[in-house]
């Protein structure tokens, strides 16, 4: 055990990269698609025709900061 | 205390803090938007030769809006946009960032020098929320309807993705370079060091990249109060989002410690 785990109050138990690995990537992959679409489909992107999901999220858009049109 | 359970948790924070999200804009940051949607339908309404009378129903947007994407075609109303609309985006927003979260908060799990459980947790949201909206809202603020040339639409994007990026990345780099350096140089130094990294990192980067500055003849206040709102419904769902999720994990280590107690208790009989 390294010196810097010496003062944590008992046993706080790492969790290995090598197990963390899948799951950061899978949640890293799901928040990427999920901001496109929420913060640049049908406006900067157009993956899918028309503007529906533009106008869908539009709102949220505007408020969490993403360059709307 | 396993990569799922945070993941878990992060999901069900990110829920919870996306529908508060919700509320919080729906509350104040709606009224902004109507106000500056009512500016554009003026502007755009006033070269066609028409005034716009005061009190200008909410659907009149959908039918005279021009050269705009929001409304113009009417898929979406603007009473759907403003709450079902609003609520999917702030909900699908704070689920995966909870998730995201959550997931770094499991990296810091006893990594963060003598940290415990919610302590690091608190410490990666508080650190998400500065990276991923604080300081890119300081560099590229959101702007209200109205606002913004649909001919820079994509620079502009690309400017904001790319500044969010570099910040989230200059934060990941700091706090491993804290870890690396809290044994030479003590806690509280790594991370004055590490904080100091990062704000010449984000400021050298920032000045480097164009100003965005389309506003025009908007008005100043609703421009200050949108941005405000904006960014008061960003810091309510990260505040959301780190008590919930600081909350469920400190639990889950409470538990995983008192499991842990009587095992050695009962391995020492
Ligand atoms: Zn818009």
């Amino acid at each position: 055990m390294p010196q810097a785990t010496a003062a944590v109050p008992a046993a706080l138990p790492q969790i290995p990269v090598s197990d963390l690995a899948p799951w950061a990537i899978f949640s890293a992959l799901l928040a990427a698609v999920v901001l496109f679409f929420v913060g640049a489909e049908q406006g900067a992107f157009s993956v899918l025709e028309g503007t529906l999901v533009h106008e869908w999220v539009h709102d949220a858009r505007h408020v969490m900061g993403y360059p709307c049109h | 205390m396993t990569p799922r359970t945070f993941l878990v948790h992060g999901l069900v924070a990110g829920l919870v803090a996306g529908i508060a999200a919700f509320l919080i804009a729906y509350v104040v940051a709606e009224p902004q938007i109507d106000t500056a949607i009512a500016l554009e339908e003026a502007a755009s309404a006033a070269p066609a030769g028409h005034t716009h009378a005061e009190g200008t129903p909410a659907h009149s947007h959908d039918e005279e809006e021009a050269g705009h994407s929001h409304g113009q075609e009417a898929e979406v109303s603007r009473d759907t946009q403003s709450t079902w609309g609003l609520a999917t985006g702030t909900i699908l927003f704070g689920t995966v960032i909870g998730g995201a979260t959550a997931l770094a908060a499991a990296f810091a799990l006893g990594r963060l020098g003598s940290l415990g459980a919610r302590g690091s947790t608190a410490t990666i949201t508080l650190v998400g929320f500065v990276a991923t909206a604080l300081v890119p809202f300081l560099k590229y603020p959101s702007t209200p309807p109205a606002v913004g040339s649909g001919d820079t639409i994509g620079e502009r994007t690309g400017l904001y993705f790319a500044f969010w990026a570099i910040s989230l990345a200059a934060a990941v780099i700091a706090v491993v370079a804290a870890r690396r350096l809290h044994e030479r140089i003590g806690g509280f130094n790594a991370m004055v060091v590490a904080a100091l990294g990062y704000l010449v990192v984000v400021l050298a980067v920032g000045l480097a990249l164009p100003t965005v500055n389309e506003l025009g003849a908007f008005p100043a206040d609703t421009l200050w109060y949108f941005r405000r709102e904006s960014l008061v419904t960003l810091a309510g769902l990260w505040a959301v989002l780190g008590v919930v999720l600081t909350g469920l994990v400190g639990r889950d280590a409470d538990k995983a410690l008192a499991d842990q107690r009587r095992r050695e208790a009962a391995a020492a009989l």
